[in-house]
C-alpha cells in the first residue's frame, strides 16, 4: 500500500470528506488516521482543495495538539498532568513511567513502541491520577499500574 | 511641517444611519449604531488603551487592555467588542480598571525585551505608549522561566542552555524584517493580512504560550504566500514587523502626503521623511482610492529614485553610435530648439513631434501637447495609451459619451456580481483587487473572462464562481455570447432601457445578438468556453443584483479592442448597471495617469477634455489664448510617426518617460523608425531602450521630486506633493517649459497650479478644478463645474452624458493573427505583481527578488509534445521576430495558449509581437500573436546583438563602463 505517494493518498481522504460542512477537521482527523499522523506535504494540497491559504491549514493542524507532526510509537501513553491529577501525585508518577520507559514527554522510544505525552485533563478527575493508553482510559495510577502499562507496551 | 497624524479609532467606521447617545466618562458623544465602545470614546476625545485593536481591522478583543466598566452591567467588558448603546454610562478609568491593565501590561513586558533605547520601533511603538499610559513602573516576574526572549536560557541553573522557544529573526523579505522575540502576539498583523489585503499568508501557529506569528507553514516570508503589501507591517503595534528602511534610517520626522506613480489605482501616501531623506511610505487612510492599504510597489519599490544609473545630467550626441556627452541644461536645450527648427525648415512642419507621457503629471502632459500644438505648429502629439486604452477612450465615447470608467472604487462595497475580463487585479491592479475579494467574501459573485487561471480565479476566500478560459483572439464571440442569453432568455431591464437608451437601436441590437451564430453552442466552439458557462454567468450577471464590470488590457489590445469595450457597454446597459453605486463599466487604467494623459489633450486628434481638433469653437478657445492658429488637421499617432519615419517624411521626436522601443510592439518596426530620425530627444530618468536611439538625453525628476496631479482610473485628481529637490535639478514641467522657451514660446509657469488654473479656464470638465480645491477637497473626480462643484463619483446617474446610451452591433471578426503549421501556439502576454511594465522601476528595487527574469508559461500537453521540461530555455517565434527565455511547465495556460511578462528588456517580448491593431484606434493587438515554441540553448543571435548594441549606446564620455 505504500506504494501510493502522499498526495495521492491525500487526495483520496479530501475526496470522501470535502462535501461535509466545515470539511478541514475531519479531512485532518483522515489524514492522520490515513498516515498516523499529520505529513507537512498535505498541507498544501488540502488548502488548495478547500480554497484556504497554506497558512490557514498550518495554523489549524498546530493548534490541536492531537494532529501530530511525526508518526508516533505502536502505543500512545498519555499521563494527565491537570490540576486535580497533580494534586493527587501525577508529578511522581511521571517521574516514574519516564524512568520506567527511558524518555521523557513528546519522545518516542528508540523501538518505537511508545510515544509518551502529558495531558491536560481526561475527565477522570474522580479518580485522579489518570492516564490513557491507545484511547483506553486508566484511573488510580499507581507503581503496580505502571508495571502494567510498561509490560503491555514492551510485548 | 511635522508628521501627518492620523488618528486610530480602534474599530471600523460602522455605516448605519441610525444614531446613538452615550456618556463616556461624563462626556456625551452620539455615534451610528453599531460603533465599539472604543470608537465613541475616541470620538470623544478620549483614547482608551489598547493593543490588538486598530481601525483598518475588526475588533478581536485579545489583549485584555482596552477594558471599561458600563453601569448597570457586571464585569469589565473589552471596549473594541462592545457596541454602544442608547443612554449607556461608560467608565474607562477606574482603580479597578488600572489594576486590571497595570497587570496585563505586566504580563506582556514579562516576555517582551528591554531594549527599548536601541529598538527601530523607539518612539512609534504602541507597546512602550501603553507601558507609558497604565504607568507600568515593575515587571515583578523577570525572565528566568519560559520566555521568547533570549536565544539562551537566562536560568541561574541552566544558563546558556538554548532556548528552544526563541526563533531567529527573519530577514528574508527585501523590505522589512519579522523578529519574533519582540511579538505580543495581537494577531494585527494575520488580520491585516486577511481582512485587509485578502492573501490569508499569516497565521497564529500553536496555542497558549506556543502560540506564534508564522508565514505560511512556518516559512521565512519570502517562501511563503506573503504578497510583501506591507499591511502587516503597517498593523504592527511594536518593532516585531519593521521596514529595513526604518530600521536603516531612523523614525521619521516629518511626511507629505502624495500620490504613487506606479497603477491606475492611485494610492494616496504618506512620504514619511527624515530630512530629505525618505524613510517610508505609508498609505494614507484618508486617501479615497486605496482607503488606507497599499501593494508591494506603492509603499517599498521607490528606490529606484536613488538607483545609480540614474542620470542626472543632460546629455547630447551627434550620432546614435557615438558616446554621450554631458552637457549643461542650457547647450542641450538650445541644441534640441535649433535641431527641431532645422528639421522643420529642412523636411517641413509636420516632420517633428512628440509623445507625452502617462507617468508624469496632468500639468506636464499638458505642457508637452501645447509645446507640440502651439510651438511645433502641428498636431503630432500621442500617448502610451495608444498602446493600451485608447479602444476604453473610442468605445466608451461613442455608446455613453465619456471616455472614462463610470464609477469610483468605493462602489466595489455595493457590489453583487463583479464581472472582471481580461484583467488580473491581483497582479495589476493589488489595492483594488484586494477592495473587490473584500466584497466578494462579504458574499458577492466573481466571474472572470481570462485566457489563463489567474491568480484573480483562484483566490483564497474569493474564488471566481465562474471562469471563462476564453482563446485569445474571441472576447467578442464570448461577450456577444453573454447579450445573447440575456436577451433571449428575457433577462433585460426593458424599464431602464427604455427611460436611457433608445428603444429601436436596442431592439436591431437584440435581433442582431439573438442570431444562432452569437449564442454560447456556436460560440463554444470557437472560444473554447463550454456553453453551460457562458450562459451561467450571464444569468449571474442579469439576474445577480448590482452588477459591475472591471475590465483591462485582455480587453483593449486586439483587433477589435474598441468592438469588445463597445459589447461591454451594451451588456451593461442592456442589464440596467449603469447610473448608480455598485454597479458601471471600469477600465482598470495600468498607469498612475494615464487617464490624465488623455484627459489632457494628448491624441492627436483631441484637444484636452476630449474635444476634437475639427471643432472651430474649441480651436478658438485655444487660438486667442495661445496666440496662434492651430492646425484643424489630426496629426500623426505613434505608429503612423515610425511609419513616416522609415519612409523618410518624419525627423524629430520628443518623448517624455514612455520607452516605445520595448513597450511598442514590433520592435524591430520601433527600432528601424527611430533609427531613422535626425533628432530623437528622450526625457527620463534612465537611459532607457529608446534612449539608445536618442541624440538628446533629458534627465527627468520622480514623482517625489514635484508638485502636480494625477487622474487615476476612477478619474480622480489626485495631488502629488514634491517632497525632496529634484536630484536633476528640474522638475519635468520645468524642462518642458525651458525647452519651450529655448524655441521662442513666452512661457512663464512659476509653480505646476498655474498650469492647472489653465486647464480649468479651458476645459470644460475641468473648470472649477484648482490646487486650492483639492488642498480642501483631498481630491475630486471630472467631471468638476457648475453642474458637480464637487466632483462627479459615479457617472450617468441622470441620463448618459450623451444623451441616449447607444447600443451598437458587435460583429466578431476573427483576428487575422492566425495560428497555422508554423506558429501554432498562440501568445498572450501580462503583468505580474511586482514588476511594473516595462520594469524600468521595478527592476531597479529590491522587486526583482519575486521577478528574476520574464518566463514562458506553457500547458503540459504543449511542452511535452515539444520535449520541453521546467526550467528549459526555449525559443518563442512568430512571424515578426524570436526570443528566447525560460519555461514554466503550468496548467494555468490552457494547450494551445502560451503566455508571458514583458517587464525585462533582455527578452523583448515584443519582438515577437507584430503590427496588428484595433481597427478604430490603432491599439496594438499584444494579446493574441501567433508563435511556436522550441528548444534553444540560450540568447538568440538577436538578443545577443541587442545586448551589445545597448552596451554601445550607453557609454558616457569621461565615465568608465560599469563592470558587468
Amino acid at each position: 500500500m505504500q506504494a501510493q505517494s502522499t498526495e495521492a493518498r491525500t487526495v483520496a481522504v479530501i475526496a470522501e470528506m470535502r462535501g461535509l460542512e466545515g470539511p478541514l477537521l475531519p479531512i485532518l482527523h483522515g489524514i492522520q488516521h490515513e498516515f498516523g499522523y499529520v505529513p507537512t506535504e498535505s498541507l498544501p494540497i488540502i488548502a488548495e482543495a478547500l480554497n484556504l491559504s497554506n497558512a490557514e491549514v498550518h495554523g489549524v493542524a498546530t493548534f490541536y495538539h492531537d494532529y501530530r507532526k511525526h508518526p508516533a510509537g505502536r502505543h500512545v501513553l498519555k499521563l494527565c498532568q491537570a490540576e486535580a491529577c497533580q494534586s493527587m501525585g501525577s508529578d511522581r508518577i511521571a517521574a516514574q513511567v519516564q524512568a520506567a520507559l527511558g524518555i521523557g514527554f513528546h519522545e518516542t522510544a528508540k523501538d518505537g513502541s511508545v510515544t509518551l505525552e502529558p495531558v491536560y485533563c481526561l475527565g477522570l478527575c474522580a479518580c485522579a491520577p489518570s492516564a490513557m493508553l491507545d484511547g483506553q482510559p486508566i484511573g488510580r495510577v499507581d507503581a503496580e499500574t505502571i508495571a502494567e502499562i510498561v509490560a503491555e507496551v514492551r510485548s | 511641517m511635522g508628521l501627518v497624524q492620523e488618528i486610530d479609532f480602534g474599530t471600523p467606521a460602522s455605516k448605519a444611519e441610525k444614531q446613538v447617545t452615550l456618556t463616556v466618562d461624563g462626556f456625551t458623544v452620539t455615534v451610528p449604531e453599531g460603533t465599539s465602545i472604543m470608537r465613541a470614546s475616541m470620538e470623544a476625545g478620549i483614547a482608551i488603551p489598547k493593543l490588538c485593536a486598530t481601525d483598518m481591522v475588526d475588533a478581536f478583543g485579545s489583549c485584555r487592555l482596552c477594558l471599561v466598566e458600563i453601569e448597570g452591567r457586571a464585569g469589565t467588558p473589552s471596549s473594541c467588542t462592545t457596541p454602544v448603546a442608547p443612554g449607556m454610562v461608560v467608565h474607562t478609568q477606574t482603580g479597578r480598571l488600572k489594576d486590571i491593565r497595570k497587570g496585563v501590561m505586566e504580563l506582556y513586558i514579562s516576555d517582551h525585551p528591554l531594549d527599548c533605547l536601541t529598538c527601530a520601533a523607539n518612539g512609534d511603538c504602541e507597546l512602550q505608549d501603553m507601558a507609558g499610559a497604565v504607568g507600568l513602573r515593575d515587571v515583578r516576574y523577570g525572565y528566568d522561566g519560559d520566555n521568547h526572549v533570549f536565544a539562551k536560557s537566562r536560568n541561574a541553573l541552566e544558563g546558556g542552555v538554548a532556548n528552544m522557544r526563541w526563533m531567529p529573526k527573519d530577514e528574508s523579505n527585501p523590505y522589512f524584517t519579522y523578529d519574533p522575540s519582540k511579538c505580543i502576539v495581537c494577531s494585527r498583523c494575520v488580520r491585516a493580512c486577511e481582512e485587509v489585503q485578502g492573501t490569508f499568508a499569516l497565521t497564529i501557529e500553536g496555542r497558549g504560550f506556543d502560540s506564534r506569528v508564522s508565514p505560511g507553514m512556518h516559512q521565512p516570508f519570502l517562501d511563503s504566500e506573503c504578497v510583501s503589501c506591507g499591511a502587516c507591517v503597517q498593523a504592527c503595534p511594536t518593532a516585531t514587523l519593521t521596514e529595513k528602511s526604518v530600521i536603516r534610517i531612523g523614525q521619521p520626522e516629518h511626511s507629505v502626503v502624495t500620490t504613487c506613480a506606479y497603477c491606475g489605482v492611485g494610492c494616496s501616501f504618506k512620504a514619511e521623511m527624515r530630512g530629505d531623506e525618505l524613510v517610508r511610505m505609508v498609505p494614507w487612510k484618508d486617501g479615497k482610492a486605496n482607503r488606507g492599504h497599499s501593494c508591494v510597489k506603492g509603499r517599498f519599490a521607490y528606490g529606484y529614485a536613488t538607483h545609480k544609473e540614474r542620470i542626472l545630467n543632460p546629455m547630447v550626441r551627434e550620432k546614435i553610435s557615438d558616446p554621450w556627452r554631458e552637457v549643461t541644461w542650457e547647450e542641450a536645450l538650445s541644441h534640441i530648439a535649433s535641431e527641431f527648427r532645422r528639421l522643420q525648415y529642412q523636411y517641413g512642419r509636420a516632420s517633428i513631434g512628440g509623445i507625452t507621457s502617462s507617468r508624469c503629471t496632468n500639468e506636464e502632459t499638458y505642457l508637452v501637447q501645447k509645446l507640440i500644438r502651439q510651438g511645433f505648429g502641428n498636431n503630432n502629439v500621442d500617448t502610451c495609451a495608444r498602446v493600451c486604452h485608447s479602444p476604453t477612450g473610442y468605445g466608451l465615447g461613442q455608446t455613453y459619451g465619456t471616455s472614462a470608467g463610470t464609477q469610483d472604487f468605493d462602489s466595489v462595497e455595493d457590489s453583487d456580481v463583479i464581472m472582471v475580463i481580461g484583467a488580473n487585479p491581483s497582479a495589476a491592479h493589488p489595492v483594488f483587487a484586494s477592495r473587490m475579494k473584500k466584497r466578494i467574501r462579504q458574499g458577492a459573485k466573481l466571474i472572470v473572462l481570462d485566457p489563463r487561471r489567474t491568480e484573480t480565479v483562484t483566490s483564497v476566500h474569493a474564488k471566481a464562481d465562474f471562469h471563462l478560459p476564453l482563446k485569445p483572439g474571441t472576447n467578442v464571440a464570448v461577450v456577444t455570447a453573454l447579450a445573447h442569453v440575456i436577451v433571449t432568455e428575457g433577462l433585460f431591464d426593458e424599464a431602464f432601457i427604455r427611460e436611457r437608451c433608445d428603444w429601436s437601436e436596442f431592439e436591431d441590437w437584440a435581433a442582431f445578438v439573438a442570431e444562432p451564430q452569437n449564442s454560447p453552442e456556436e460560440v463554444e466552439k470557437l472560444s473554447g468556453v463550454p456553453a453551460e458557462t457562458i450562459r451561467g454567468a450571464a444569468r449571474l450577471y442579469a439576474t445577480g443584483g448590482n452588477g459591475a464590470i472591471y475590465y483591462g488590457l485582455g480587453v483593449t489590445e486586439h483587433s477589435q479592442g474598441s468592438t469588445t469595450v463597445m459589447a461591454i457597454a451594451n451588456l451593461a446597459m442592456a442589464t440596467g448597471n449603469i447610473g448608480k453605486r455598485g454597479v458601471g463599466v471600469n477600465p482598470l487604467r495600468g498607469q498612475n495617469n494615464v487617464q490624465g494623459s488623455c484627459d489632457m489633450g494628448s491624441f492627436p486628434h483631441e484637444l484636452p477634455g476630449y474635444r476634437h481638433i475639427s471643432g472651430d469653437a474649441v480651436r478658438d478657445i485655444y487660438d486667442s489664448l495661445w496666440g496662434v492658429k492651430l492646425d484643424n488637421e489630426p496629426g500623426l499617432r505613434i505608429p503612423n510617426m515610425l511609419d513616416a519615419a522609415v519612409e523618410g517624411s518624419f525627423k524629430g521626436l520628443y518623448i517624455q518617460g514612455e520607452d516605445i522601443l520595448q513597450s511598442d510592439p514590433d520592435t524591430h518596426h520601433v527600432s528601424a523608425g527611430l533609427a531613422a530620425m535626425e533628432c530623437v530627444v528622450v526625457h527620463d530618468l534612465f537611459l532607457n531602450e529608446t534612449a539608445n536611439y536618442a541624440h538628446v538625453f533629458l534627465p527627468g525628476s520622480t514623482f517625489l521630486e514635484k508638485d502636480g496631479t494625477f487622474t487615476n482610473a476612477e478619474r480622480r485628481i489626485n495631488r502629488v506633493r514634491k517632497v525632496m529637490a529634484p536630484k536633476n535639478g528640474l522638475a519635468d514641467w520645468e524642462v518642458t517649459q525651458k525647452l519651450a522657451q529655448a524655441m521662442g514660446l513666452n512661457w512663464n509657469y512659476q509653480h505646476p497650479s498655474e498650469i492647472m488654473d489653465e486647464i480649468a479656464k479651458t476645459t470644460p470638465s475641468f473648470q472649477l478644478v484648482s490646487y486650492d480645491l483639492l488642498e480642501r477637497e483631498g481630491s475630486v473626480q471630472w467631471p468638476c463645474n457648475e453642474k458637480a462643484p464637487h466632483g462627479t463619483p459615479i457617472m450617468h446617474m441622470d441620463g448618459f452624458v450623451r444623451g441616449k446610451g447607444k447600443f451598437i452591433r458587435t460583429e466578431y471578426v476573427a483576428t487575422d493573427e492566425k495560428t497555422g503549421p508554423r506558429f501554432p501556439l498562440l501568445l498572450t502576454t501580462g503583468r505580474i505583481l511586482s514588476q511594473y511594465n516595462v520594469g524600468a522601476q521595478t527592476r531597479r528595487t529590491d522587486n526583482v527578488v519575486w521577478h528574476a527574469e520574464d518566463v514562458l508559461e506553457i500547458h503540459p500537453h504543449d511542452a511535452e509534445q515539444r520535449g520541453v521540461r521546467h526550467g528549459d530555455w526555449v525559443r518563442l517565434k512568430s512571424r515578426a521576430g524570436e526570443t528566447t527565455l525560460r519555461a514554466d511547465v503550468t496548467d494555468r495556460v490552457s494547450p494551445g495558449v502560451v503566455y508571458t511578462t514583458f517587464h525585462h528588456p533582455d527578452t523583448q517580448a515584443n519582438v515577437i509581437t507584430t503590427d496588428f491593431s484595433d481597427w478604430a484606434t490603432n491599439c496594438p493587438e499584444y494579446k493574441v500573436t501567433a508563435v511556436q515554441v522550441g528548444l534553444s540553448n540560450g540568447p538568440s543571435q538577436w538578443q545577443e546583438e541587442y545586448a551589445e548594441q545597448a552596451r554601445m549606446s550607453r557609454r558616457i564620455e569621461g565615465r568608465l563602463e560599469a563592470a558587468e
